[in-house]
């Protein structure tokens, strides 16, 4: 146990000389912005609450785009012009192909799949009783990274070969109705959806939990009103709930969409991109770290960039609607 | 009496409910609960069990042992992690605890200032930086390690020298703090800026400056949405693995447990009984904190995502 202490007391240290350095200087800061008077106080306190965030984003954010954008029309080791070669690669790569169709099929099925599910969900839970366990429960995934979730079901995949004894859940539940099992991973294309469900396992909880508060935000008299008219269970749905939480719904799938195309953790954990289940971020994260270049690397991330944007334009135009209509 | 059944505000519903929807809910939990539960019993078996039989056996065959977890948490003998998993444990405490007080406490300053010290142009720039979450990680990741380790130059001029933070604890909290900001600072404007207006002016009245408002009214009133963000930052980093394995390289220095774990399952020689208990191991914290702080948390989604 000493030698635990030994390693890890410098790092606390570490923690504790940044927490304390970082608030010693907000505090000597907020000190002496706080004695000047007059005229200049606004916007030396205007300067002073923006300031860090100006510069976390500038530096973090809004330059590394702009310079990424540049990278994507420069060579791999980004020291010279090459055009949109870059992009002609991957217009003309059969590999980049099937990342792409990859990635197509993630953001076609994934996000349905969730938000449907997690719809469901919430409608059945808002005619439960004691339904919070059971949404605790189905949340929790949302708890867990998607390297554990992907540990997790790679345990229920596992498939140890003819003649051995057969460990994985979904061999097992395949061989209960008669089937044989397989080496599931390894499967094209079925891996790829196998990889998704990882995916909906751990989100639909997400969808579950925001459509259930929009559920229960519609006024319980619209629903008696419409019960007392004779409306009942799918029709009431259909013409009353539905409607009313439409907005949300197009919020949680237009999510989806987004972290599904953003999507990494899972492909690089379940099979590094190989046996066909390449998506776009991780190619975009081999092309850098692994075959060192940058300019494809960075073009890839900039078709992340143009897929996600059109979608968060549209979710922002909504809100700022909803903003003026209040 | 009719009257006052149905005003109650889920009489309504219950007209409608049945056994069904109960018996569909259960069904899908206990489908949701399965996979974690493998996991979980297997992380205690041993390694001869869980190669030699299914784990759903252990309920008619109970043999358990600790094994799994004294080789994956110390290392050891027999272990295939020599030094075990521990010290990567440690590294994403460290990781995680700066890695959420910075962003927090920063886009609360910004909130701060966005919602209460109204200037020109400050509404463009709130959605602006709303407007920022459309920019991916993947874009920020080779610029800013490039500035991590080489600095920024135009021409011969040097703007920001060389940082040599990369493969430090800095080097991941930096980014970390940086990319949260977007997020942060639109969930945190939107409780700030509902605070009532007319406290905000009677203490300006009484002579107070905007730094006494921040830090006495602003700060102690947003207590539950700063709860809210932490929570859900706390999760992103501690579940993170793509800024980690771009700016903290994998060694036992800096490297937190879900890039060891990651590696773990493509290595050779970590067979599951490695990768059970390493799992759970990793998952145990935020899954605490979720159970513990759920309420927390649900509200900081629902703050971002119905507005």
């Amino acid at each position: 146990m000493g030698n635990f202490f030994d390693t890890n007391a410098p790092k606390f240290a570490q923690i504790l000389v940044a927490i304390v350095v970082f608030f010693a200087v907000l505090g000597i800061v907020f000190f002496i912005a706080g004695r000047v008077n007059g005229k200049k106080q606004r916007p030396i306190a205007i300067v002073v609450f923006l300031g860090p965030a100006a510069v976390l984003l500038l530096a973090g954010l809004i330059i590394p785009a702009i310079q990424t954008i540049l990278f994507s029309f420069e060579n791999a080791n980004s020291n010279g012009f090459v055009g949109i070669q870059n992009y002609s690669w991957m217009i003309h790569n059969p590999d980049i192909h099937h990342v792409l169709l990859n990635t197509l099929l993630w953001i076609m099925f994934t996000p349905t799949l969730t938000t449907f599910i997690g719809l469901m969900l919430a409608v059945l839970l808002d005619r439960m009783k004691r339904e919070s366990i059971a949404k605790s429960l189905i949340f929790m995934p949302m708890a867990i990274s998607f390297v554990g979730a992907s540990i997790i079901w790679k345990f229920v995949y596992s498939y140890a070969g003819q003649g051995q004894p057969q460990t994985g859940l979904l061999t097992a539940v395949v061989r209960l109705f008669g089937g044989t099992g397989a080496n599931w991973i390894l499967s094209k294309p079925l891996n790829t959806f196998l990889l998704m469900i990882i995916f909906i396992w751990v989100q639909t909880g997400f969808a579950m939990v925001i459509l259930s508060a929009a559920i229960k935000g519609v006024p319980a008299d619209i629903i008696e009103a419409a019960a007392l008219d004779g409306s009942n269970g799918w029709n009431l749905f259909r013409r009353i709930t539905f409607p009313m939480v439409r907005s949300t719904f197009i919020v949680v799938l237009t999510t989806q969409v987004v972290v599904s195309l953003k999507l990494f953790d899972i492909v690089r954990t379940m099979t590094g991109g190989n046996f066909g289940t390449n998506v776009l971020a991780n190619e975009m994260y081999s092309q850098v770290f692994v075959q060192f270049d940058q300019g494809r690397g960075s073009a890839l991330a900039v078709t992340i960039f143009l897929c996600v944007t059109p979608i968060l334009i549209y979710n922002a135009r909504n809100l700022r609607r909803e903003r003026q209509n209040r | 009496m009719t009257t006052t059944k149905l005003a109650s505000p889920s009489a309504g519903r219950r007209l409608f409910s049945s056994k069904i929807p109960a018996i569909i809910v259960w069904i899908i939990t206990v489908v949701w609960t399965i996979p974690t539960l493998g996991l979980f019993v297997s992380s205690f078996r041993s390694k001869a069990d869980i190669y030699a039989s299914g784990w759903w056996t252990v309920f008619s065959h109970p043999s358990f042992t600790l094994t799994n977890y004294q080789h994956v948490l110390f290392g050891g003998s027999g272990a295939s992690l020599s030094g075990g998993i521990l010290p990567y444990f440690m590294n994403s405490v460290v990781i995680t605890i700066p890695a959420v007080i910075f962003p927090v406490a920063i886009a609360t300053m910004a909130a701060y200032a966005l919602s209460w010290i109204r200037f020109k142009g400050s509404d463009f720039i709130f959605f602006f930086i709303f407007a920022l979450q459309i920019v991916p990680l993947q874009m920020s990741l080779v610029p800013l390690l490039q500035l991590f380790t080489g600095g920024a130059h135009l021409g011969h001029f040097t703007i920001v020298p060389k940082l040599g933070i990369a493969g430090h604890f800095a080097g991941i909290w930096l980014p970390h703090t940086m990319f949260a900001m977007p997020l942060a600072i639109y969930l945190l404007h939107n409780f700030i800026s509902s605070l009532p207006k007319d406290l905000m002016e009677a203490a300006h009245v009484d002579g107070a400056n905007h730094f006494q408002v921040f830090r006495q009214i602003v700060l102690p009133l947003s207590i539950p949405a700063l709860a809210a963000f932490a929570i859900f930052q706390f999760l992103w980093v501690w579940n993170d693995l793509l800024v980690a394995l771009t700016f903290a390289s994998g060694t036992e220095e800096v490297a937190p447990i879900n890039v060891k774990l990651a590696s773990l399952v493509g290595q050779y020689g970590s067979g599951w009984e490695t990768l059970t208990a390493g799992a759970f191991v990793t998952i145990i914290v935020p899954l605490i904190v979720f159970f513990s702080l759920q309420r927390f948390f649900v509200r900081g989604l629902l703050a971002g995502s119905v507005k």
